[in-house]
């Protein structure tokens, strides 16, 4: 094999191509489990908002059902929530590893988490506005729709980044436990096998990852927040 | 004079830790169509609350009210929703979209209501802000604009699904005194020219006397007086609405309790067209009767001219003099007598 710069760099690393499948693996756990994140927090945010104390659709025995099941599983560190729902996983997509078995535990840590920061981007919509829209006669769909959704954008855009940094955290410590991805390549390599170029070329690209993530959702929020 | 929005027996009252707190005390009113009712009173007078009943975004405690012949307290909910297109509202905060533009905000209840025609949509609210004066800034948004603008804006969204009747919260409030006077121009313009009833909340007398034709004024929670502009304004009887007439004429409350004065004080009120007649000097010259100048003004309450001075009466026929003057149609007043 012809000696180059990067191997001479880093001389534990053989295989390249295992390092960009498992970035391959960290980036569709992300996009797999971010989408399903958004899709089942933002109604379940909205939710939280609207039965919440003193809003539209007042419900407070319901709104404390539904809050101490979001703080429950908000307040179970992910790696022990993975091994729990471990059963449920199975149930849902037929496997415990790999990336597919990686999104179900993703998923219903990280949706509860994005659902309090969806509720809290639409508290911050002025009652006035949705008073406004009230008076015009809209309906409390209506409302969602056209008024918090919209108005809250900025801070939703926001709550879908940090969501998504907070979900690389996740999938890295899923490796741990068999989903793949780079968590699991720093973790066998660069911690059960001494090899510190592994763990330095993985930390750097989810360094790299998670930057890349935050700078695009400053941009979405500030193009939002201009108006 | 047909009543277009009658409250009758209503009161208010909010639960506040386990406790009812009365907001309004049972009161009936009636608001006739095409008029402009002021509603007058301190903060926490309780008219925010009570202009919010009118569309029901306030529920009465007790009371009913009608629209028309709509009671609005027995509608189920989709029919409440569309009761309130045909009731424009504006706010002291204009509370306009911040996410859309201008052109977008005057479209909304346009939307709301339903309308899927987006040439129809475009025409409508051109149309609209020809109306406001705002043409030119429909690609806008509102944190580009001004004050006075985002409230033109808001009323041109209040008027965009035709409603028979415009409620302004505290319209102008936020906006600077000539900002208000182009904003209470344009409100008075629409009123005439649409036929739209307007009921505004205000606690300044100023707003009051511009436009309104008839004014209730609100006090802890009760009426304690309503009439016409010109009554209310030009002869006060409740306490709170002197203080509020005070208000808007400080001076004039000022130099008529000055210390020193010889002769009868008496307060000359004139309306309408007595206001332009040399009605007082030809009655002073006929008594030989001498006065002394103390306060006065002469101005308009809406489109009626008045003139009110405050006068130090000498001379032996003051008596015939006063009774001349309100054969002439002047109303007469003796002050701290």
């Amino acid at each position: 094999m012809i000696a180059s710069p990067l191997q001479s760099l880093f001389p534990n690393i053989d295989d390249w191509g295992e390092l960009g499948h498992a970035c391959i693996d960290t980036l569709l756990m992300l996009g797999g489990s971010l989408a399903l994140t958004v899709l089942i927090g933002l109604p379940l945010g909205v939710l939280l908002y609207l039965t919440g104390k003193g809003q539209l659709r007042a419900m407070p025995k319901f709104y404390g059902v539904v809050s101490l099941l979001v703080n429950v599983l908000r307040s179970v560190p992910f790696i022990i929530l993975m091994i729990v729902l471990m059963p449920v996983t199975y149930a849902l997509v037929g496997t415990k590893l790999g990336v597919r078995g990686a999104i179900p535990p993703l998923v219903i840590g990280a949706a509860p988490f994005f659902a309090r920061l969806v509720e809290t981007a639409l508290r911050e919509v002025q009652q006035g506005v949705i008073e406004a829209a009230q008076a015009m006669g809209a309906s409390t769909w209506q409302i969602v729709r056209h008024v918090l959704l919209p108005e809250a954008r900025g801070g939703i855009a926001a709550g879908i980044t940090v969501t998504a940094i907070a979900l690389v955290g996740y999938t890295a410590m899923g490796g741990a436990i068999g989903s793949g991805g780079l968590g699991d390549l720093a973790y066998r390599y660069g911690y059960l096998s001494y090899k510190s170029d592994y763990m330095l070329v993985t930390v750097a690209l989810l360094v790299v990852l998670v930057q890349l993530l935050q700078m695009m959702g400053d941009r979405i929020v500030a193009r939002y927040k201009r108006h | 004079m047909t009543s277009v929005i009658r409250f009758l027996d209503v009161h208010k009252s909010y639960r506040v830790d386990g406790r009812e707190v009365p907001a309004l005390q049972p009161f009936n009113l009636d608001i006739v169509d095409g008029e402009v009712f002021g509603i007058i009173g301190h903060s926490g007078a309780g008219k925010s609350t009570l202009i919010r009943l009118i569309n029901l975004l306030e529920r009465p405690s007790g009371g009913r009210i009608l629209i028309g012949d709509t009671e609005m307290t027995a509608l189920p909910e989709p029919a409440l929703r569309a009761q309130r297109r045909r009731i424009g509202m504006i706010f002291q905060h204009f509370n306009l979209l911040a996410s859309q533009t201008v052109a977008d905000n005057v479209a909304f209840p346009l939307r709301l209501a339903g309308e899927r025609d987006a040439e129809k949509v475009r025409e409508r609210v051109d149309e609209l802000l020809a109306r406001v004066g705002l043409s030119e800034h429909a690609g806008k948004y509102p944190s580009q604009l001004s004050g006075g603008q985002k409230q033109r804006v808001g009323i041109a969204r209040a008027l965009a699904n035709r409603p028979d009747i415009l409620l302004c919260d505290e319209a102008t409030s936020a906006l600077d005194p000539q900002t208000t006077a182009s904003v209470l121009d344009l409100l008075a313009s629409i009123n005439r020219e649409l036929k739209l009833t307007i009921v505004l909340i205000t606690h300044e007398m100023d707003v009051v006397r511009r436009i309104c034709d008839r004014v209730a004024v609100l006090d802890a929670g009760c009426i304690v007086e309503s009439g016409t502009v010109a009554d209310v304004f030009l002869h006060p009887r409740h306490a709170t609405t002197r203080r509020f007439v005070e208000e808007a004429l400080p001076e004039e409350a000022a130099t008529a309790q000055a210390p020193g004065v010889a002769g009868r004080v008496m307060r000359l009120t004139f309306r309408g067209g007595a206001t332009l007649q040399p009605v007082l000097s030809r009655v002073m010259r006929e008594h030989g009767v001498d006065f002394n100048l103390l306060a006065g003004r002469i101005d308009r309450i809406k489109d009626l001219p008045y003139g009110q001075l405050t006068l130090a009466l000498e001379g032996a026929d003051t008596d015939a003099a006063l009774v001349a003057l309100r054969a002439a149609g002047i109303e007469i007043e003796e002050m701290g007598a």
